[in-house]
């Protein structure tokens, strides 16, 4: 075996086989004996007391075997959802965390939201009986939007939170940018909407609860992102049953996006009915149901300031968001528009000063939570979207206004708490200038406009922080959830390896990226190595998968528990070749006695620790077995620039991305062909924010008007370009791969980099998002208008 | 998806026989609306009668003066026919851009014809080409075929079998896609028939309509410009998040002039 022939090669993921050939196996396919099915019945109405429940029709029907509501639950003293980060407002004081209960208590919040769980032999019986539950509401006025959240007289969704807010929250010298403000020569200044966004990963969220009376144990299979996470939160603060008790398995997932990371309560009340009708309970979202009660993302109100001298060097930044909580805090929503977006203000530039502020609210709608980059897209795009507007007021071009403040020098602490550790934007910045062919520009716009269409160019220059870390500082910004990651490499006595991560793929190819990585270090081949995760019942522990931490946190305790290994693997070869442990070396796959050769293969090694006949046993114990916990010393900060070149057709408001550049610095790549898979499904989301998606609820009734793909429109292959990407690599620092990640990024990007070019071809400070054909257009005529 | 009995119909008067019966009976053709609608309880058919397997009901006959299709023919057979491709090359054009691949593969004329979705294709194909929809009954005009939102002429028990296009000396469909559900939110279908012009409108009204001020102009001058700066009035055609009625009104002016442009290459 020669030098890493597995990291930076692109070897298709072993996982596909069986996911192309059907062979996958989804929490949907798990059958258990004596299976049972469930429905939910959900509010039809955004806001409204629930008066009555009868469920006395629907218990008569076929199949029925029970029917639970809230009242129940509070009867066996079920616990509500809780929220994993607690985030103090600038007075001091704790946010205001409702209760959030499993089967609505009393009232309901949002459309969709679960009043009652139907349980029948069928799936079929119990959407039938769900329909007989008859629930008497008197509805109640609806509030949908963030902006009219804190209005005097909006309706209240809770009533601890009489003025529907949930924090206000600051990061910053307000007083130092104020001043910096007050003696700036320009300033530029946005005020727009971050729409909101619904996941839609293509299998609906599922789970199947089982309870076993002869172990008195719970298993939970549950589409999920973190089972350990899951498990957790249930066991200790929801339901109060033992952690040892219930095993969490996320089988394949069929993508998450953010919205599998979340304990739900469909999830919490199946494994409580479990045990009480002692079946096994099943339950399948319909897409229907999916864009009602999965969590959203996005939904901002931002005004955002930037201050510069008279030569467009970035003085201050001054940004006020409202942020929609939705109807409830989900599990990790009050941290994104907080720690995951005001933190990254100041993008990749020098900016010396900022301060922003947060106000979070509870609306009639679906909760929200993060989505795939959760709250550095948001931030992106304000950052983004302010330095191109600049750009354009003091006359200066997009790619100048940026090096002119680009840090350029590492370590590099913000002004809004995160060390940079490395980076080189200007490299990221130079490579997507020529791969987007900039200085041809000029004559692309003109052709186009020879046959009536207009081009435009935008940029996007990115910071991300991924691998959210480390747990003592987010401890004490209020997580309440540690940030690590566990690993255990299990070599077997022949030396074929089975790795369990803590980490989950939901689509992001780990059981071929990690393997690379163990075999690599190990020198043996990829086929020996496994990986196993998604199961409470192997996997030592874990945090899951999110913002883009499984390489950089995920692989690092993997590595860690390889090294142990190898250590390990030392001793023994010592012991075998009678020689010193300081004497021996580990390369290409075997111990080998320095500068002499005498070796032992890796197998060899294994086998001896499993078959301890010669072996140091008065020294060291048998078995080669590691387990390794891995908390970072800080996040990684990949980044990148993207260039986006579109056309609209003036006469239609119809637009097309005809280019699109994105160079990024993820740090080393492991697999450069399932990085490209991953910005690829980046860019198009991005693209889907900037141009198509929009989450819509009726302002008045709260009903969830895009509620379907008649209405809903996530992108499809002919709406997005053949992307040009690249990569540009300065390791990360800190963790022993010199990853960064890379999951996230394109949907970061991309909308700001698109709504650049899209104003820049429309002539147009700004357009709200989804820049849809018949916004598009509205604004060609009213542009029309003015001139 | 409430509980149905299935039957297979041997034939169109046997199909006719069980929905004269039964006002809760519906034929099944492509399935193309009905199954999204059934899944979604919508729709909550007694019996499902599948026309499908009926011989007599699919396939394509043209000739110089007229093309006739079968009802139960899918979209991607008058797409990829030849036969159609030569004598109205707009047709098959609007039957291949109609839906996805799966929609083209199961949906068939007839049913799209029967369904009369106000944002379908083919109302706007025949009702532009003037055809003449053939029913186990009788004969309709396409003018008399399309009454209303879901509506259309077909009484208790009637059946459609084939329709037939007059070929046009040239024509063209131009469509502004839904960006969501790709249906129409405005399409524009044109035909010169020499003597007289044909447009058809789907996708921006209650059901399709023709725009008479649009024909007399391209009669009088088969140009673009023609339509250039005819407008539809906005009142009474679709208003929704996608496309409220005055963005719909100026698509069918955009549609309409493109269709001539492309009738014309």
């Amino acid at each position: 075996m020669g030098a890493t022939p597995y990291i930076g090669a692109s070897i298709k993921r072993k996982e596909d086989y069986r996911f192309l050939t059907g062979a996958g196996n989804y929490t949907d396919d798990v059958a258990l004996p004596g299976q049972s099915y469930a429905c939910f019945v959900r509010s039809p109405h955004a806001h409204a007391k629930i008066k009555s429940i009868k469920k006395d029709k629907a218990l008569k029907a076929p199949g029925v075997v029970a029917i639970f509501t809230g009242e129940d639950l509070a009867e066996a003293k079920v616990g509500g959802l809780p929220c994993g980060w607690l985030i103090t407002d600038i007075g001091g004081q704790p946010m205001k965390e409702p209760p959030h209960p499993c089967l609505a208590q009393g009232k309901v919040r949002h459309v969709g939201d679960q009043v009652a769980v139907v349980i029948a032999e069928t799936a079929g019986q119990a959407r039938d009986a769900a329909e007989l539950v008859k629930v008497d509401y008197e509805e109640l006025p609806a509030v949908v939007r963030a902006g009219e959240a804190r209005k005097k007289g909006a309706p209240v969704v809770h009533d601890i939170a009489p003025d529907n807010t949930c924090y206000v929250w600051g990061l910053g010298d307000k007083a130092a940018v104020d001043k910096a403000f007050a003696g700036a020569a320009h300033v530029t200044t946005l005020e727009f909407i971050n729409n909101r966004l619904i996941p839609n990963a293509i299998e609906p969220r599922a789970a199947n609860a089982a309870y076993s009376r002869s172990d008195e144990s719970y298993t939970l299979y549950v589409s999920n992102q973190n089972p350990h996470v899951e498990r957790l939160l249930m066991t200790a603060f929801v339901l109060g049953l033992p952690e040892h008790k219930v095993r969490v398995i996320a089988p394949d997932v069929g993508g998450g996006f953010g919205s599998k990371i979340y304990l739900y309560a469909e999830d919490v009340t199946l494994t409580w009915a479990a045990k009480k009708v002692n079946r096994p309970i099943k339950w399948t979202a319909e897409r229907s149901e999916s864009f009602l009660s999965d969590a959203h993302g996005r939904d901002h109100v931002t005004k955002a300031e930037l201050a510069m001298d008279r030569d467009g060097k970035f003085l201050a930044m001054r940004v006020t968001t409202t942020a929609n909580m939705g109807a409830y805090l989900s599990t990790f929503a009050s941290c994104i528009p907080t720690i995951l977006y005001a933190t990254l203000l100041a993008g990749q530039y020098t900016t010396p000063v900022i301060y922003a502020e947060v106000t979070a609210v509870f609306t009639n709608t679906a909760p929200v939570d993060a989505y795939r980059g959760a709250g550095r897209p948001e931030a992106t795009y304000v950052v983004e979207r302010l330095v191109e507007t600049a750009a354009r007021e003091m006359k200066m071009n997009p790619a100048e206004i940026r090096r002119k403040n680009f840090i350029k020098t590492f370590p590099y602490q913000t002004p809004v708490a995160l060390l940079y550790d490395t980076g080189n934007y200007e490299a990221t910045l130079a490579e997507a200038l020529k791969v987007a062919d900039v200085a041809g520009f000029p004559g692309r716009k003109a052709e186009a406009a020879r046959r009536g269409k207009l081009r435009g160019l935008g940029y996007a220059c990115y910071i991300e922080a991924c691998g959210i870390a480390p747990s003592n500082v987010a401890g004490a910004l209020g997580a309440r959830a540690g940030l690590f990651e566990a690993a255990e490499v299990r070599v077997h006595p022949t030396g074929k390896i089975t790795v369990f991560t803590g980490s989950h793929a939901h689509g992001q190819g780990h059981e071929t990226t990690f393997a690379q990585v163990v075999a690599d270090r190990l020198g043996i081949p990829l086929e020996d190595v496994d990986i196993v995760h998604g199961d409470t019942g192997k996997v030592l522990f874990g945090m899951g998968t999110y913002g883009s931490r499984s390489i950089a946190v995920g692989g690092a305790a993997i590595v860690k528990a390889v090294d142990k290994i190898v250590a390990k693997g030392k001793k023994i070869a010592a012991h075998l070749m009678e020689a010193a442990e300081a004497d021996i070396e580990f390369k290409d796959g075997a111990f080998v006695v320095k500068g002499t050769d005498k070796k032992k293969a890796f197998a060899e090694v294994s086998l001896a620790a499993y078959v301890p006949h010669n072996y140091p046993l008065d020294k060291l114990e048998p078995g080669l077995n590691e387990n390794a916990f891995y908390d970072p010393a800080n996040f990684t900060f990949p980044a990148g620039s993207h260039i986006c070149e579109v056309e609209v057709d003036p006469d239609t408001g119809n637009v097309r991305v005809v280019n699109f550049t994105a160079i990024d610095d993820f740090g080393k790549i492991i697999n450069p062909m399932i990085v490209e898979g991953q910005v690829h499904g980046g860019l198009t989301q991005g693209i889907g924010q900037a141009l198509t998606e929009g989450c819509h609820y009726d302002k008045d009734s709260g009903q969830l008007v895009t509620g379907s793909y008649l209405d809903y429109c996530i992108p499809r292959a002919d709406d997005v370009p053949n992307f040009k990407v690249g990569t540009k690599e300065t390791p990360c620092t800190h963790n022993p791969l010199g990853v960064k990640g890379c999951g996230e990024a394109g949907a970061i990007g991309a909308p700001a980099a698109v709504m650049n070019a899209l104003t820049d071809a429309l002539g147009m400070r700004d357009i709200e998002m989804p820049a849809t054909p018949q916004r598009i257009w509205r604004a060609c005529q009213d542009m029309k208008k003015a001139a | 998806m409430y509980s149905f009995n299935y039957q297979i119909a041997k034939s169109v008067d046997d199909a006719a026989k069980v929905i004269s019966k039964n006002a809760d009976a519906r034929l099944l053709a492509g399935g193309q609306s009905l199954i999204a609608a059934m899944k979604l309880r919508l729709s909550k058919p007694s019996d499902l009668v599948d026309i499908g397997t009926i011989k007599d009901l699919a396939g394509i006959k043209a000739d110089s003066k007229a093309v006739t299709i079968g009802a139960m023919t899918r979209h991607a057979e008058v797409a990829a026919s030849v036969a159609v491709q030569k004598a109205i090359p707009a047709l098959a054009a609007l039957a291949g851009g109609i839906g996805d691949r799966m929609v083209r593969n199961m949906g068939t004329i007839g049913g799209s014809l029967a369904n009369n979705d106000p944002a379908a294709d083919y109302p706007a194909g025949v009702l532009g080409l003037g055809a003449t929809i053939v029913t186990n009954k009788r004969k309709i005009a396409a003018d008399d075929f399309i009454k209303g939102l879901y509506e259309t002429a077909l009484g208790k028990g009637e059946i459609i079998t084939s329709v037939s296009f007059p070929v046009p000396k040239r024509a063209a469909y131009m469509k502004f896609k839904n960006p969501a559900s790709r249906y129409a939110i405005v399409g524009v279908f044109v035909a010169d028939f020499g003597s007289s012009v044909r447009v058809a409108v789907t996708g921006a009204g209650a059901c399709a309509f023709r725009v008479a001020a649009m024909e007399k102009a391209l009669a009088a001058k088969f140009a673009p410009e023609s339509v250039a700066n005819i407008k539809v009035p906005e009142k009474g055609l679709n208003s929704d998040l996608h496309a409220k009625a005055d963005y719909r009104a100026h698509l069918i002016t955009v549609m309409a002039r493109r269709a001539v442009e492309a009738a014309l290459k």
